[in-house]
């Protein structure tokens, strides 16, 4: 089986359905000719031609607006917001036209649309090139909210996604395309291709969207984490010595609440960990349902741990960026809770 | 119909308004041009030796934009621009130690180290950004307009986008309400041919982006942005058109950005080729050099000499920049909200 980074793992997922479904197009800033300014969509114009994988002028209103009006006319649209920073021009089309089409025209019309845009922070972007989007998306009922944290996983996930009936933000956490990146900026990056989650399969498989993975088990605490956090999380779980069990949420949105449910229940403890802002964050949410479905279980306070209420700094990268020091702070406090 | 005509020719040497101005004046075009240049090499080293992380995008090639609309502005007018600005706040008159210590996130970058290379203001230069999104800063430019016109002031926001940007939904809404209100703004579009990876003509159906504003009876002129002279003829027209009341201007800048578009960039969009005889040709520094010394203002002395003090400011401003403390860890949360 071959093995792929992120990158090569997700433009493998774009090919599969772009060679599967002729319904199934890509477009966006630099996606056709550069290839993407990761080189998610490398080699997709030159072999599926310009009608298939096209650039757009820089315009992600125009982009995601153009997307739903194809998906509503039953196509398959794969746009690329090259940074997910870019995406607010493009909120109001995701939440007023791409989100409610389906219910305000009860389910004549829908945007089967996937939108992916690289996340998160870790490589000095400073303000407008760092952001975590996620909660501004799971917010908004009629989207589904995509991260993966392997090359297995992204590749599953997006044709998952591509194939989803409803719009899907499928968020691509760029500090782990070419490695698991799991905080510790201070040591060389491991590769991809060291990790068993590289071997990815050349043809179609998908990950079904809704479903968790655990991927450490552990008896004392359960740590909730998606993205480049799962990594941190693992890391920071080893370090700790603590015998935690580790959740990948894969889907924020359809949240795969039993898989969580079933490990608090068994651990009685959980810590939450997202890059994003802490206040009204994903894991507020997540909080709030580990707390209603799990109460008479916990026997400890719900810990999170995130980014800083402040725009993301150019100057503090990794003090923002919720590293394995204060992960493992956070498992030692709800473990002497 | 639209009025956006192709107005600006080449300027006449001997009638330019470049031979009105002063030798001493053509002198600091000329070495603030060298600044801008010798500072983004300096960058492009730092970013090298791991000292500046992340995004920084080098405004070499199109010096003379920056410089020559400086040279007209007024006293009170505003800047503001995109990500590769670097070269506009240098323009602009900011410490090159300031901005050079942004760029490598220390306490005394002119944000504290917190805004990085695409995020920078300075209220005293009138500077108001820095904007990493790309054609965010279009319509908050127009908003200074309006607060220029609101308050009565004479002055005039110049609006710096790109190519790319001019193809933003908000830069319409913007010049539609700059053409409504006959704001005082002048939308300068750098146009150095290339959106990232993206030519011109594969991202706009309308490759004559001085004719932006047509739909809102905007005037624009397209400029040869490679020529300090011919952008300073058009600046000082365009905001002299804004500054008496006459609304928008676009000012189209044909120029070209020698280097990647950021430090990232595979450059497999152009040749080599290309970019060198963009180089050899149409320099706006060796041009306007020439043209100084064609005019027998060139002496060669005074070339070294702003070439050592020009060499000496960029070095103190990268050790400055190298050496600078980082900022209290305690600044993390400074400047969210006012403080109580």
């Amino acid at each position: 089986m071959p093995t792929m980074n992120m990158i090569q793992a997700l433009n493998s997922a774009l090919d599969v359905k772009l060679n599967d479904d002729p319904n199934v197009l890509i477009f966006g800033e630099d996606v056709g000719y550069f290839g993407g300014v990761f080189r998610v969509t490398e080699g997709l114009q030159k072999k599926y031609g310009a009608t298939r994988c096209f650039d757009a002028p820089i315009a992600e209103g125009g982009i995601v607006a153009a997307a739903i009006g194809m998906g509503a006319y039953g196509l398959r649209p794969v746009v690329e917001i090259q940074f997910a920073d870019y995406i607010y021009p493009a909120y109001d089309q995701l939440v007023s036209e791409a989100a409610r089409l389906r219910y305000r025209s009860a389910g004549d019309f829908t945007a089967p649309l996937t939108v992916r845009s690289p996340y998160g922070g870790g490589i000095f972007g400073g303000q407008t090139h760092s952001q975590s989007v996620e909660a501004l998306f799971t917010h908004v009922a009629g989207l589904k909210t995509v991260i993966p944290s392997t090359p297995y996983d992204a590749k599953g996930l997006l044709i998952a996604a591509i194939e989803d009936d409803d719009p899907v933000i499928f968020l691509e956490p760029k500090r782990i395309y070419n490695g698991p990146f799991d905080g510790h900026h201070e040591r060389p990056v491991q590769p991809w291709s060291k990790h068993p989650a590289s071997e990815v399969p050349e043809g179609r498989y998908t990950v079904p969207l809704g479903q968790a993975a655990v991927v450490r088990e552990g008896a004392d605490v359960t740590v909730l984490a998606y993205g480049t956090m799962v990594h941190v999380a693992l890391a920071s779980a080893a370090e700790a010595g603590v015998d935690a069990e580790v959740i990948d949420l894969r889907t924020l949105i359809p949240l795969d609440i039993e898989t969580v449910q079933a490990s608090v229940k068994k651990t009685g403890r959980c810590v939450i960990v997202h890059e994003a802002t802490r206040t009204s964050g994903f894991g507020a949410e997540l909080s709030a349902l580990v707390q209603e479905h799990c109460f008479f279980h916990l026997e400890a306070p719900i810990e999170r741990v995130t980014g800083w209420d402040t725009p993301y700094p150019h100057a503090f990268e990794w003090d923002y960026f919720p590293g394995p020091a204060r992960v493992i702070a956070a498992l030692r406090r709800v473990m002497e809770g | 119909m639209a009025r956006a005509s192709k107005a600006a020719p080449k300027p006449d040497p001997k009638t330019a308004e470049g031979m009105t101005a002063s030798p001493d004046e053509q002198f600091a075009w000329y070495r603030s041009m060298l600044l801008i240049r010798r500072f983004e090499e300096r960058a492009g080293q730092l970013y090298g030796m791991g000292l500046i992380g992340g995004f920084c995008h080098l405004y070499i090639g199109q010096e003379a934009i920056a410089v020559g609309m400086q040279s007209i502005a007024h006293s009170g007018d505003q800047v503001i621009t995109g990500y590769r600005d670097h070269g506009h706040m240098l323009a602009a008159g900011m410490d090159p130690r300031a901005v050079m210590a942004e760029l490598t996130g220390r306490a005394p970058g002119s944000a504290r180290g917190k805004g990085g290379s695409m995020h920078m203001f300075d209220v005293q230069a009138g500077f108001y950004g820095g904007h990493g999104i790309v054609g965010a800063q279009v319509p908050i430019g127009t908003g200074l307009a309006l607060a220029n016109k609101y308050r009565g002031k004479p002055n005039v926001c110049f609006t710096y986008l790109g190519d790319g940007a001019a193809n933003q939904g908000q830069v319409f809404e913007a010049m539609n309400m700059a053409a409504l209100w006959k704001l005082p703004v002048v939308y300068v579009i750098e146009n150095n041919q290339y959106a990232m990876g993206t030519s011109v003509e594969r991202a706009t159906a309308e490759t004559h982006l001085y004719r932006r504003g047509a739909a809102f009876n905007i005037e624009g002129a397209e400029v040869d942005g490679m020529d300090i002279e011919a952008v300073r003829d058009a600046g000082a027209r365009a905001a002299e058109h804004a500054r008496s009341g006459g609304g928008p201007f676009v000012l189209e800048m044909k120029t070209y950005r020698y280097r990647g578009h950021s430090m990232s960039d595979p450059a497999k969009y152009r040749t080599r080729e290309e970019v060198d005889e963009v180089r050899k040709t149409r320099d706006p520094i060796d041009h306007f050099r020439e043209r100084l010394e064609a005019r027998g203002l060139g002496d060669e002395t005074r070339f070294k000499d702003i070439d050592a003090e020009v060499k000496k400011i960029v070095a103190d401003a990268a050790e400055f920049a190298r050496t600078a403390p980082e900022p209290d860890p305690r600044e993390l949360y400074t400047d969210v909200y006012a403080e109580a």
